[in-house]
């Protein structure tokens, strides 16, 4: 099954179209990545399918059933988002249960308590943090609640927005050993946005290459690990990343 | 003499629970090469950094049994000497350009400003070491880009203009503290190339801080690991892959390789070398 299709996504915002001509498929149970520069489009795709950037032509679906403009709890139900920054996505003034809870209050679902306590075992938080805010966890301890939180509704999709970035090396391994083992128990579909080649190795199965609004390339990741891009800019945001591995 | 001799270094904290000491006892020398420190969140690395341009405040304290710049001793210089010797001799990049960059001036103007602070010259003068300062960091169109605001420029531009800053008035030791941690990939690669020559071209000192261990030892010559205030392990930037402190060899293994076969990436066990 067909878990994200995205069909001639064409995003604007005002008079400035980002995207161009976007069209990607994921397989249900998939991990796909966007890669590319600053300003190539990739977070704005997963902004315009999370609802965050409504002005887009061409059509988005979710498990065959279709994404309108506006709010939309069904879609909202089976897909959620990662930011990149934990210290900017968190409530500063919300406890960690509080943050939790909102999502199952919106959607009218029952057993609160017991859910919260599920997910944090899940995402590998001791209870004792079910009641504090954000500024008494560390920057991977925020990740693992803000995961947390995009997991309270059992989606299905999950839109990951560079979940790795703001972290330390030592702290990204572990929160990406958490999203391989979540993915592997929940049969979660990913879609993640990323410019770290090495982390689109260690997770996904395919990657697309974004520049100027437009995907150049998409590619599984066997052929990134043999170093088997065949498009010039994928060659050259390769090479980059393995002048740096040393 | 080295450029800059440290010797127990300390830098103190109170809290209701009694001093912390976040940078607990550090040595090192520098001469004019480069350094890098790497280390975790909350290794004071940066912390070490602050404390050499005394940037450290109250209640925060710093103590060292030698520490000395240039033959400077630090510990008993007052504000107003301190004042003279940051930017002029002592400069220091940071990491983000977006906060670091004052967004009510124009880009030629703060550059303008840092070297006017330290050295009295005519205005056509200061106009051209500017637009020089701009070309050397790579800017293609100095004219245009010096009246330009810091939200009109991209990340990776207002970085090197925040070098531009930082060297226009020729300092002889540089602390660069997290320089590319906001900036692309692609774009990392060339604003760290651009410290590179300009630190080589005029001879300087560099002080490189970053959690990054493959940037690290890619563009210095000498690396100091910290942990938890303390230096672990200290070796020459190539002799990084054969490290031997279970930390240095944790942070090394937890990153992902861009041919990656591991199904589970290696994390840190902290319980094993805690220092106490």
């Amino acid at each position: 099954m067909i878990a994200l299709s995205l069909q001639n996504l064409d995003i604007f915002y005002g008079e400035t179209q980002i995207t161009h001509n976007i069209n990607v498929e994921i397989k249900e149970g998939e991990s796909f990545a966007l890669v590319g520069e600053s300003g190539s489009g990739k977070s704005t795709v997963l902004k315009a399918i999370a609802g965050l950037a409504p002005e887009w032509s061409g059509s988005i679906s979710a498990f065959g059933q279709p994404r309108s403009h506006n709010i939309d709890q069904q879609f909202a139900k089976h897909c959620q988002m990662v930011f990149q920054d934990p210290y900017g996505s968190l409530h500063p003034r919300k406890t960690v249960d509080a943050t939790l809870s909102e999502p199952l209050a919106i959607h009218g679902v029952s057993n609160q308590n017991g859910r919260v306590e599920d997910i944090l075992v899940a995402v590998g938080l001791d209870r004792k943090f079910r009641f504090r805010y954000p500024h008494q966890l560390s920057g991977g301890q925020r990740q693992r609640v803000a995961i947390a939180r995009a997991l309270m509704l059992e989606p299905k999709l999950l839109l990951l927005d560079e979940p790795t970035s703001a972290l330390d090396v030592s702290v990204q391994a572990e929160i990406l050993n958490l999203l391989k083992r979540l993915r592997r128990e929940q049969n979660l579909t990913f879609l993640m946005v990323t410019h770290n080649l090495p982390v689109v190795s260690f997770l996904c199965d395919r990657l697309a290459v974004m520049r100027h609004g437009r995907i150049v390339e998409i590619a599984d990741v066997a052929e990134l690990k043999r170093g088997a891009l065949k498009e010039p800019y994928s060659r050259e945001l390769m090479d980059i990343s393995s002048a740096h591995a040393g | 003499m080295s450029l800059l001799e440290i010797e127990n270094l300390r830098v103190t904290f109170p809290t209701p629970k009694g001093n912390i000491d976040v940078v607990r006892g550090i040595s090192f020398n520098l001469d004019r090469e480069r350094l890098g420190i790497v280390g975790e969140s909350g290794s004071g690395k940066s912390m070490t950094g602050r404390a050499i341009l005394k940037l450290i405040r109250a209640p925060g304290r710093v103590s060292a049994d030698t520490f000395r710049f240039d033959g400077i001793d630090l510990r008993n210089q007052s504000e107003k000497a301190m004042r003279s010797i940051r930017g002029a001799r002592i400069s220091m990049v940071m990491q983000d350009p977006k906060f670091s960059l004052n967004p009510v001036m124009t880009v030629g103007e703060q550059i303008a400003e840092a070297l006017q602070t330290h050295k009295r010259l005519p205005r056509r003068e200061i106009r051209n070491r500017v637009h020089t300062m701009l070309e050397a960091v790579r800017i293609a169109d100095p004219e245009r880009v010096a009246t330009l605001y810091p939200h009109e420029i991209s990340g990776g531009m207002g970085q090197r203009v925040m070098i531009a800053m930082m060297l226009i008035p020729e300092p002889d030791l540089l602390i660069a503290d997290e320089p590319t941690s906001a900036l692309d990939v692609s774009v990392q690669a060339q604003v760290l190339d651009i410290i590179d020559e300009q630190v080589k071209r005029k001879g300087m000192g560099l002080i490189f801080i970053s959690h990054d261990l493959n940037l690290v030892s890619s563009y210095c010559d000498r690396i100091l690991v910290m942990n938890s205030g303390t230096i672990v392990e200290e070796c020459n930037a190539g002799d990084l892959r054969n490290a031997t402190h279970p930390y240095t060899r944790g942070l090394i293994a937890a990153i992902p390789q861009l041919n990656e076969t591991r199904d589970e990436l290696p994390v840190l066990d902290r319980s094993t070398w805690v220092a106490k």
